[in-house]
């Protein structure tokens, strides 16, 4: 909707009252025009589009995650409608490919266009290490539905992270949340005492193996192997062998397919590891490996997935209805959980343009400084629960469960099988 | 003698000796692994080192006779055990996988040797051939490129997801004692199986008739060819025989790991190379010893080196160990273990 008055000036601010729309069209027709802030404002001239984008794994072995997410963008975007009359476009979806020359590639891209506004993604914290100071640096927003990476925000004790950039933000879990309900699990609920830990390299496993690690111990916990595979290792026996000399009753390895898979095919020929309980996380919570004979008894952590009716506020769909839609709009149910944070990222964003567009004649703005403040303040009921960011960017409500996953020929009732849940 | 390369060799030996001093004596004080675990990763790193052998065969042959690295080889022994896997997938929904496992893996290595040296044979005719007179360089090239083109066939036709072979039968995963040892069924047949093979190829290139004209082709290419030799003939067989080799590679990769996908060459690719030039490239012999060895030096390396300096998590520095070995034996002795064969052109 726009208002037009006697001189053709088109101007309205979304989500105000009607009186401040009625002073504004007074100043506007008094001559002044929109003035940006310090990190300037996109202009979107009539008969554009506003453009948002999407970076993550849409090819390649990580993409059952990236792929979800994009179509959760897609479908928040479809949801929502144009804002003020403008619609809202996604471009060509950016390939991250889950790595971090991927994301500095999909980043540079990005902000070479300057009517980029903001960003969803990226899909994998290894890529938004290099994607969000490109992002930072020139004004623009992401927030990441499925980064999960502790350095990416804070230590959630009121110290940025090594890699947190002003004007990132996600509605994934940190994953000091996610270490921490793991630890909870194995030393309060298993009794155990002695774990060992493993990760890949990739800023998520690792950071992820380190909450693990550091909320163990403070639970009274040891942890005497802390250590890594490479991507693309294929025999384990060796690091196994080095966490055997731990004699560990549990192992966390947080890490991905195809590395994951070969951990349980080859523990059972390592003497010493015969009775040791394997913990993993959402990394591993996909089918593939879930349907290996050798995965069944081990305990996996991620999101809690029960969205079952939440609401999302902002664009009125119900958690159940959006998935009924997506099933029926790209005919397969989501191959990773983030999808709905992905879409409650979307509509935060869409949301938050609209609270700070200003309609001036033919031009929309949007001021990028104004974007930021919004967002820093913006709450609201999402399809995960209640969504508000701290000041480093961390929204997610946070719930983290784990499951156990106990036959592989019935991989949908392992991903059921809550047996420990956990909220901040 | 140059000073510096006598400083790095002492050097070296002395932070050798110096880590696995430190090992012995966390060892003597209780920590670090106990025998049981040693001996598994000897026995991993053997079982692992045998496969980079037979694939360190292709190299070396291919290197003997044309004087370049086929960096495709990688992806020859990828698609056998590609294609092994679909085979394996079938026999085990017709249950003959269960009901009768020799029968069954013999069909899953026919299968893969059969499609490996298929794929050899065919891009030595389709990508080397035409270039046989070009500089080395020329075909290095293209057998990098070609090593692409296989993965994102593979790919393209199959996918990206990793396959997973059928679990193999109880048997193989339980241990079986050997001279005192007891040993994982699988490892201990891929063992036996590698050096088989090994040694059947060995006798082939002694004994036979190919094998000797082989080994004429690698000696002077010019001379055999005047002494009656069918030159294209050979460098064919070269191709299948190594071909072949990586063909049983894929399936003993089966057993031990059960995973492939279309990178899966990669990796042993650049190992087997390595193993190749580790026991000198050219050199049969050599390359056998070669890939047992790195699999050593990857399997018990780091535990036995690196953990005695106090370095965390040292299985992952693996690759490290691997090629650091590579170096230092080349700082050594710069021909490889077993020194280099080369061609007459070659070594003039």
């Amino acid at each position: 909707m726009a208002i037009n008055n006697g001189e053709g000036v088109k101007m309205r601010r979304a989500g105000t009252s009607a009186l401040l729309v009625a002073v504004m069209m007074v100043a506007a027709a008094c001559g002044e025009s929109f003035e940006a802030g310090e990190l300037g404002a996109v202009e979107v001239a009539e008969g554009e589009e506003i453009q948002i984008r999407s970076i993550g794994p849409i090819t390649g072995d990580v993409a059952f995650l990236g792929v979800p997410n994009l179509r959760g963008v897609e479908m928040a975007v479809a949801d929502y409608g144009p804002i003020e009359g403008w619609s809202v476009s996604i471009g060509t979806p950016m390939d991250g490919l889950c790595s971090p020359d991927g994301g500095q590639a999909a980043g540079q891209a990005i902000v070479a266009d300057p009517q980029v506004v903001g960003v969803i993604g990226t899909a994998c914290s290894g890529e938004a290490v290099a994607a969000s100071p490109l992002i930072s640096d020139a004004g623009m927003v992401m927030i990441s539905p499925s980064n999960t990476s502790p350095a990416l925000t804070s230590d959630m004790a009121g110290t940025a992270g090594t890699d947190y950039h002003v004007g990132y933000y996600r509605t994934a879990h940190n994953d000091l949340i996610q270490g921490r309900a793991v630890a909870l699990f194995v030393r309060n609920e298993l009794g155990l005492d002695v774990a060992a830990a493993i990760h890949d390299g990739d800023p998520y496993t690792n950071g992820l193996a380190t909450a693990f690690k550091d909320a163990f111990e403070e639970l009274g916990g040891t942890v005497p192997v802390f250590t890594a595979v490479n991507k693309g290792d294929t025999d384990m026996s060796a690091v196994l062998t080095e966490v055997a000399a731990g004699n560990p009753q549990a192992i966390f390895f947080p890490i991905f397919m195809p590395e994951g898979g070969f951990v349980v095919q080859q523990i059972g020929g390592i003497s010493g590891l015969e009775d040791v309980v394997l913990l993993s996380a959402d990394a591993l919570l996909v089918d593939n490996f879930m349907e290996l004979p050798e995965s069944e008894g081990i305990y996996l952590s991620g999101p809690d997935v029960r969205y079952g009716d939440n609401t999302n506020s902002i664009t009125g769909q119900s958690a159940s209805g959006v998935l009924a839609a997506y099933s029926a709009r790209y005919g397969e149910e989501p191959s990773a959980a983030f999808w709905a944070h992905s879409y409650d990222a979307t509509a935060m964003l869409l949301q938050a343009i609209a609270n700070v567009a200003v309609v001036d004649g033919d031009t929309m703005y949007i001021d990028r400084q104004a974007l930021r403040d919004d967002l820093n303040s913006l709450e609201f009921d999402g399809l995960i629960g209640s969504v508000g960011c701290d000041q480093f960017g961390d929204c997610s409500p946070g719930l983290v469960t784990l499951v156990h996953h106990t036959n592989s020929s019935d991989i949908e009732a392992g991903k059921g099988n809550v047996v420990f849940s956990f909220a901040p | 003698m140059d000073t510096f390369l006598w400083i790095v060799r002492v050097g070296a030996i002395i932070l050798l000796i110096w880590g696995v001093a430190g090992t012995v004596v966390q060892g003597l004080s209780g920590q670090g692994p106990t025998g049981e675990a040693w001996r598994d990763l000897v026995v991993a790193g053997i079982a692992q080192g045998a496969m980079y052998g037979l694939i360190a065969l292709g190299y070396s042959m291919v290197y003997g006779v044309l004087g370049f690295i086929n960096f495709a080889h990688g992806e020859v022994f990828m698609s056998g055990g590609m294609v092994g896997f679909f085979v394996a997938n079938y026999l085990w929904e017709v249950r003959l996988w269960e009901t009768n496992f020799v029968l069954a893996i013999l069909l899953v290595l026919l299968s893969s040797i059969l499609t490996s040296t298929l794929v050899a044979v065919i891009v030595e005719r389709i990508a080397y051939r035409p270039l046989r007179a070009s500089p080395r360089l020329i075909p290095l090239i293209t057998s990098i490129g070609i090593s692409f083109f296989l993965q994102y066939t593979f790919a393209g036709l199959f996918g990206v997801a990793v396959k997973n072979y059928p679990p193999p039968p109880d048997s193989l995963r339980s241990r079986v004692s050997l001279l005192g040892l007891e040993i994982e069924g699988s490892k201990l047949l891929v063992i036996v199986v590698a050096v088989a093979t090994m040694v059947g190829l060995y006798l082939f290139v002694e004994k036979t008739r190919t094998g000797r004209s082989i080994r004429a082709v690698a000696e002077d290419k010019e001379i055999a060819a005047l002494m009656g030799i069918d030159v294209n003939r050979t460098i064919v067989a070269t191709f299948a025989v190594g071909g072949a080799m990586a063909g049983v590679a894929g399936t003993l990769w089966a057993l031990l790991f059960r995973g492939v996908s279309f990178i899966t060459g990669f990796l042993p690719g650049i190992k087997a190379f390595t193993a190749a030039v580790l026991g000198g490239i050219g050199n049969l012999p050599g390359a056998m010893a070669g890939g047992v060895l790195l699999g050593l030096f990857e399997g018990v390396g780091p535990q036995l080196v690196l953990a005695g300096f106090g370095i965390p998590g040292v299985s992952q520095l693996k690759d490290v160990v691997a090629f650091t070995a590579l170096v230092l034996v080349l700082i050594f002795k710069p021909t490889g273990l077993f020194g280099e064969r080369l061609s007459a052109e070659d070594r003039a």
